[in-house]
């Protein structure tokens, strides 16, 4: 699996922009810079491998449908922030973590197994009962934003999570 | 199971210890250098380099130890102690 690697330049405007657009929505980079750095490095490996920036502590098969859940920010970060202060790679961190000078650690996968994902996708292909709406409404699985309207927006005004990040919700 | 290429690193010989990582991750980072610290005889392999025909298998072989199949998982003398995810303690601990 050979692909060019991300020159010294593309990781840093890379750290600069994630850790701008980071701030901008309320979140924040891990401030241990050589350690963060590391990360953006994985992300511009795996944009380059496969086309768009996977999880850089995740294995890939390059499919992205099947990577939606884990292009960064993956769809666990919030969740992972709330109950261990950082994403699962600790390339992102919660607040506390800079106030309070908290130490980030190793933490639980919770992306389900593969097993457990190929369940739930052969499950959720059924159609949603069509209600009384005007519109469907579309949630954002990275940052919880929800719209009324005909299909989800290109990019998530909120969290910036691409199109395909979006669930029908109701 | 060593079809796969691994990397071997000699040292200091504490039971048959193999880690699973990614080059692209920070755990797995850590993970490695402290296999360098310790001075322990291991393999180890960045599953993600591997060509895309044994990517499956590699994953597979993780799954048996550590269901998630994520990394860095270090598996010690072919699984009777696995630890999962970076646990400096726990890694001093087996193995220092
Ligand atoms: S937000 Fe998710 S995808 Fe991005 S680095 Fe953190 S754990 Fe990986």
């Amino acid at each position: 699996m050979s692909a060019e690697l991300p020159t010294q330049d593309e990781i840093e405007s890379r750290y600069t922009k994630l850790g701008r657009e980071a701030e901008e929505g309320g979140y924040h980079l891990n401030p241990d810079r050589e350690f963060t750095k590391n990360l953006v490095r994985g992300l511009l490996v795996n944009e380059k491998r496969y086309g768009y920036p996977s999880c850089p502590c995740r294995i890939s098969f390059g499919i992205r449908e099947e990577d939606r859940d884990i292009i960064c920010p993956c769809d666990y970060r919030d969740p992972d922030l709330d109950q261990y202060n950082a994403c699962y790679c600790a390339l992102y961190v919660s607040e506390d973590v800079l106030k309070k000078h908290l130490s980030v650690g190793s933490i639980p996968e919770r992306r389900p197994t593969r097993s457990e994902r190929k369940a739930a996708a052969v499950k959720k292909s059924g159609p949603l009962n069509d209600t009384e709406l005007l519109y469907p409404v579309w949630r954002c699985r990275v940052c919880g934003y929800l719209c009324a309207r005909e299909s989800p927006p290109l990019v998530c005004p909120v969290c910036k999570a691409t199109k395909d990040r979006f669930e029908r919700f109701i | 199971m060593n079809q796969m290429k691994m990397e071997h690193v000699p040292g200091k010989v504490k039971g048959t210890i193999t880690l699973f990582a990614l080059s692209t991750c920070g755990w797995c980072a850590k993970t490695k250098a402290l296999l360098h610290e310790l001075g322990v005889d291991h393999y180890y392999v960045f599953v993600d380099l591997l060509p895309p025909e044994e990517l499956e298998e590699a994953i597979r072989e993780v799954e048996k130890f550590n269901p998630h199949g994520s990394f860095p998982t270090l598996v010690i003398n072919n699984g009777t102690r696995v630890i999962i995810g970076f646990k400096e303690q726990e890694i001093r601990e087996a193995l220092g």
